[in-house]
């Protein structure tokens, strides 16, 4: 989180720019900006302390509906935009909205490389397994078998598993949610705010137009308690109608156990935390099974990894202030160089 | 101090007005070493200077081969030097190889020092000489004036008592050569003495070594009676008095970067990613966090140009830099940070393309990719550095005009004034032109509300940035609705937003010195127009044409987009214009484009700077056809 400077108590509506969002009745972006606008209040940080940053797509229009400073930028390269304004100003509080195709297709470069250093940054990837924008092409998290405009008979690329790719990467902060799980994400999201380093917050968000239901498996009021888990630190893994399901660790092997019929207890289950990143790794992995397998296994919702590191900004600017300790170089000393001399 | 003079035997010395002098061997021979402490020495005694390395695109060639030649060249003298000499006038050949590779380009009756031990049967073959042949012994070199030195032996018998072991002492071989140059050119070594004890200060083995070979070298001069019949040079030194630094363009780049952020008052960061031959202003920048400096080694140049978007958007003086392969990755951002207008230096250090292209080695080819590498029309300014000590100059414009007219620019460079150096005198803070940010300040309730693109009498908008109240706003790539920058897809306001983008450059016309001939009278037979690195050719070639009473003038472009407003007036003044180029002709096609004249070209494109004697030869020719 960034130094806070707090004007007056804001309200969501604060964050409210003028201009009405433009995306299709129905997209999870909506309530996605919702929820954004409504946890910056809380942050007690000013406005004009405040930049989002994009790239291209649907999604990426967000910073246009926010009251504070924005850049809306080009397809995949909002990463890096959002690293140098963060390294000029640290002082900031800066978030980026980005697509699956924006960051993990075009953007994949500067996704794993923004991980690995670690800006303190408020990544929102929306993802909706689509290409929205250009109007219902396959993205790098589209599932095998989807039909798409250039895909008619089926996907055949393998897709990314982003928890995975952000873990593997050196992410610091992981954590998963859904658009229309309002209360849930904006819980998240302040917990994203609230880590230092590059927070990552994959969004399952619904694109009706082009991808419609792509995350009914796990939304849907009636089957969702079956094929997800939320995750709460220090807890034990329980999900199912009335949680009476549990994951156990076999070595490295999940294992769903029905708690009633194995006679296993709650307290030979995982027990979640999120600063062990060989189970969050394993939990990562947990979104490579097909929700309607054999023994499938939920999928993880809430925070899979956090982690305390240094950020990358705070470490450049440790090493322009140790370059400074005997104050800072003049522009004659910068003109004169260490290497002159002096003709007679 | 004076102790390698007094020590000499009278020796019969010549004065000469300037020389050329190439050290020549094996990448693993030191010479880029040996070269640039000739250098300084030079440089301390007050003498004018251009240096010029040439070295393997391969970090480690093939030892002894052709394509392991690693040289430096550089001329020095009493009056102003632009190049490093068209032709050398004495070439250090370490080895076989080295003669071989170089010897097309020294003068006749010039100068060999062949290290004799480096033209063995082994490096002959290596060299590709014939079997049986050796160059130094089959009369091939009647028309030089060959001093073979067995420099290996020779400094391995210094060395004896040193208690290094023999591939130690073997590698002091080029200081007892940069010895006997320095007894040759009647310069000292002291300079070098106290360099080696500071280099090697950890090392007094290797550091008494070195000084050694050093003396032994300078001594070898003055006791050996090979060099009597020419005798040892003297070159005069006449430099005015003051304080001077020697610089490479990447160094004064850099240094014009940082002094540029002083200068506004801005802090400066710089997004960039590694590329021959552009690094070492990204390394030297890296140096400068007393400075305030901040650099970024991005993933690649994409992230590069966008993380300084980024910057720039946050109020820093930002920059990014490269060559040709990484504009092209950038062009891209480059329309994006047009339509935002928001200040952004780019340095691009030309090198001989397309692709990889030749990346060790020079080319001005990039002049098209600078005007109209983006797609929609996306005009940016365009600048272009003359020699090393003007990457300062024009880097520092570049920078001036980016924040002060609120766009991406364009600074031209090449990979031959990357790495030449020459004297600088030390610029003075206050002769600095100012550098007035358009910084918009906060916004009370009671104001109108921001307009991002509301634009002075220039038509530059003010730059709002993060953390001032009242000013929140979001732009991007998307179109803009004038004066509000919500985000607009109306034809004319596209029409409107495209044509005042575009007269926002060209009013930059307005604000510019006007161009200035840099030599020769204001009418005549021939005006040789040149850009970029071939400045110190032109000149020097400038200069002998009106020695030989032509009626030629030169005129050297900093400011190609927009052009300076009198140059239109200025091409009228001659029959004919020649432009030299590094390239197919592209500085050519703009001119003509521009005021409807037919220049005439001259290409290069052999990865190798212009001399001033094929420019000379080419006025000459046109001249003639007047
Ligand atoms: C360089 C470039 N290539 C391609 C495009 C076209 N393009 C715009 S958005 C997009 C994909 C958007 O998908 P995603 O990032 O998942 O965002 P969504 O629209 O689904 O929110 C593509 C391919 C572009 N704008 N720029
Ligand atoms: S196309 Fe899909 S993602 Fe884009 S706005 Fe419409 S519903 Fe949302």
């Amino acid at each position: 989180m960034t130094d806070i400077n707090p004007t007056t108590a804001l309200t969501a509506k604060d964050f409210a720019s003028n201009q009405e969002p433009k995306w299709c009745p129905g997209c999870g972006d909506h309530a996605v900006l919702q929820q954004i606008k409504s946890v910056l209040p809380e942050l007690g940080v000013a406005s004009e302390n405040i930049a989002f940053v994009s790239g291209i797509g649907c999604s990426s229009r967000l910073p246009y509906y926010m009251a504070t400073y924005g850049i809306h930028g080009i397809h995949g390269r909002a990463l890096p935009m959002a690293t140098g304004l963060k390294a000029a100003r640290p002082d900031l509080s800066v978030w980026v909205a980005t697509g699956d195709g924006d960051a993990l297709s075009i953007g994949g470069n500067h996704f794993i490389h923004t991980l690995r250093r670690n800006p303190d940054l408020n990544i929102v990837l929306f993802n909706n397994e689509i290409y929205g924008l250009t109007k219902g092409q396959y993205s790098p998290t589209s599932k095998l078998g989807l039909r798409t405009v250039t895909s008619p008979a089926g996907v055949i690329d393998h897709p990314f598993n982003p928890a995975s790719l952000a873990i593997g990467s050196g992410g610091t902060f992981f954590a998963r949610a859904f658009d229309k799980d309002g209360k849930f994400l904006r819980s998240i999201l302040l917990r994203a705010a609230q880590h230092r380093g590059t927070s990552l917050v994959e969004i399952y968000q619904n694109c009706p137009i082009f991808n419609n239901a792509a995350w009914d498996a796990f939304a849907n009021a009636d089957i969702k308690a079956e094929n997800t888990i939320y995750l709460e630190q220090q807890k034990p893994l329980l999900f199912g109608k009335d949680q009476k399901k549990g994951i156990r660790l076999d070595g490295f092997k999940p294992i769903v156990v029905d708690l009633e019929k194995s006679g296993v207890s709650t307290a030979d289950l995982w027990i979640h935390d999120e600063t062990d990143i060989n189970k969050a790794s394993i939990l990562a992995r947990f979104a490579d099974t097909d929700p309607d397998s054999e023994g499938a296994l939920p999928r993880p919702i809430g925070v899979l990894y956090a982690e305390d590191r240094v950020t990358y900004e705070d470490a450049l600017t440790e090493q322009v202030r140790d370059a400074q300790k005997n104050g800072a170089g003049t522009l004659a000393e910068l003109l004169k160089g260490d290497n002159s001399y002096v003709i007679k | 101090m004076t102790d390698s003079k007094t020590t000499t035997k009278t020796v019969n010395v010549t004065s000469k007005a300037s020389v050329s002098v190439l050290f020549a061997g094996d990448s693993g021979d030191g010479m880029q070493l040996t070269g640039t402490q000739f250098a300084n020495t030079v440089a301390v005694r007050g003498s004018e200077l251009n240096t010029f390395p040439n070295f393997p695109s391969e970090i480690r060639a093939p030892a002894g081969t052709i394509s392991g030649v690693s040289g430096f060249q550089l001329q020095f003298g009493s009056k102003p030097v632009y190049t490093p000499g068209a032709l050398f006038d004495v070439m250090i050949a370490m080895n076989s190889a080295a003669l071989k590779a170089n010897l097309k380009n020294l003068h006749q009756g010039g100068i060999i020092i062949a290290g004799t031990d480096g033209f063995d049967e082994k490096n002959l073959k290596l060299a590709g000489y014939p079997e049986g042949v050796n160059p130094l012994e089959d009369g091939s070199l009647s028309n030089y004036t060959v001093f073979p030195v067995p420099v290996q032996q020779l400094t391995r018998e210094a060395l004896k008592d040193s208690g290094l072991s023999s591939r130690e002492v073997d590698r002091c071989k080029n200081m007892f050569i940069l010895g006997l140059l320095y007894w040759l050119y009647n310069l000292p070594y002291e300079g070098t003495v106290e360099m080696l004890q500071s280099k090697f200060s950890k090392k007094p083995l290797i550091a008494d070594a070195n000084i050694k070979a050093v003396k032994a070298g300078y001594y070898f001069g003055d006791e050996t009676e090979i060099f009597a019949n020419i005798g040892r040079f003297d070159i005069p030194p006449e430099k005015e008095h003051g304080t001077y630094r020697r610089v490479t363009g990447n160094e004064a780049a850099a240094i014009a970067l940082a002094a540029a952020a002083k200068k506004s008052g801005l802090e400066l960061f710089l997004g960039s990613y590694p590329i021959t031959p552009a690094t070492e202003i990204l390394q030297n920048l890296a140096k400068m966090k007393k400075w305030g400096a901040k650099t970024f080694q991005a993933e690649d140049e994409i992230a590069g140009i966008c993380s300084s978007i980024g910057a720039a958007f946050g109020g820093a003086l930002a920059a990014t830099n490269t060559s040709g392969p990484g504009l092209a990755l950038k062009t891209e951002a480059l329309g994006l940070a047009v339509i935002m207008e928001i200040p952004l230096v780019v340095i691009n250090v030309q090198r001989g393309g397309p692709s990889t292209g030749l990346p060790t080695k020079p080319e001005q080819s990039d002049l098209f990719m600078a005007m109209y590498g983006r797609h929609g029309e996306a005009p940016l300014p365009v600048v272009a550095a003359s020699s090393p000590v003007d990457c300062f100059y024009t880097t520092y414009e570049a920078a001036r005009l980016a924040v002060e007219h609120m766009t991406p620019v364009i600074c031209l460079t090449d990979g031959y004034l990357a790495l030449s150096s020459e004297p600088w005198a030390v610029e003075s803070p206050d002769n600095l032109a100012e550098i007035k940010p358009r910084i918009h300040a906060a916004r009370k309730p009671e104001d109108p509300p921001y307009l991002p693109y509301k634009r002075d009498e220039n038509l530059v908008r003010s730059w709002a940035i993060p953390g001032t109240k009242g000013l929140e706003h979001r732009i991007g790539g998307l179109e803009k609705q004038n004066e509000t920058g919500n985000v607009s897809h109306d034809p004319d306001n596209h029409e409107l937003m495209t044509k005042l983008r575009a007269e926002k450059i060209a009013r930059i016309a307005d604000t510019i010195p006007l161009q200035t001939l840099d030599n020769g009278a204001e009418k005549g037979d021939l005006l040789v127009l040149g850009w970029g690195s071939s400045y110190g050719a032109i000149k020097t070639a400038v200069d002998q044409a009106i020695e030989k009473g032509y009626s030629v003038a030169h005129a050297h472009l900093r400011y190609i987009n927009p052009f300076p407003k009198n140059l239109r007036q200025i091409l009228g003044n001659y029959k004919q214009v020649l432009i030299p180029e590094n390239n197919n002709g592209q500085l050519v096609h703009i001119i003509r484009d521009t005021f409807l004249i037919e220049p005439v070209g001259f290409s290069k494109v052999k990865g190798l700077p212009f001399n001033e004697m094929e420019i000379l030869a080419k006025i000459t020719d046109l001249i003639k056809e007047l």
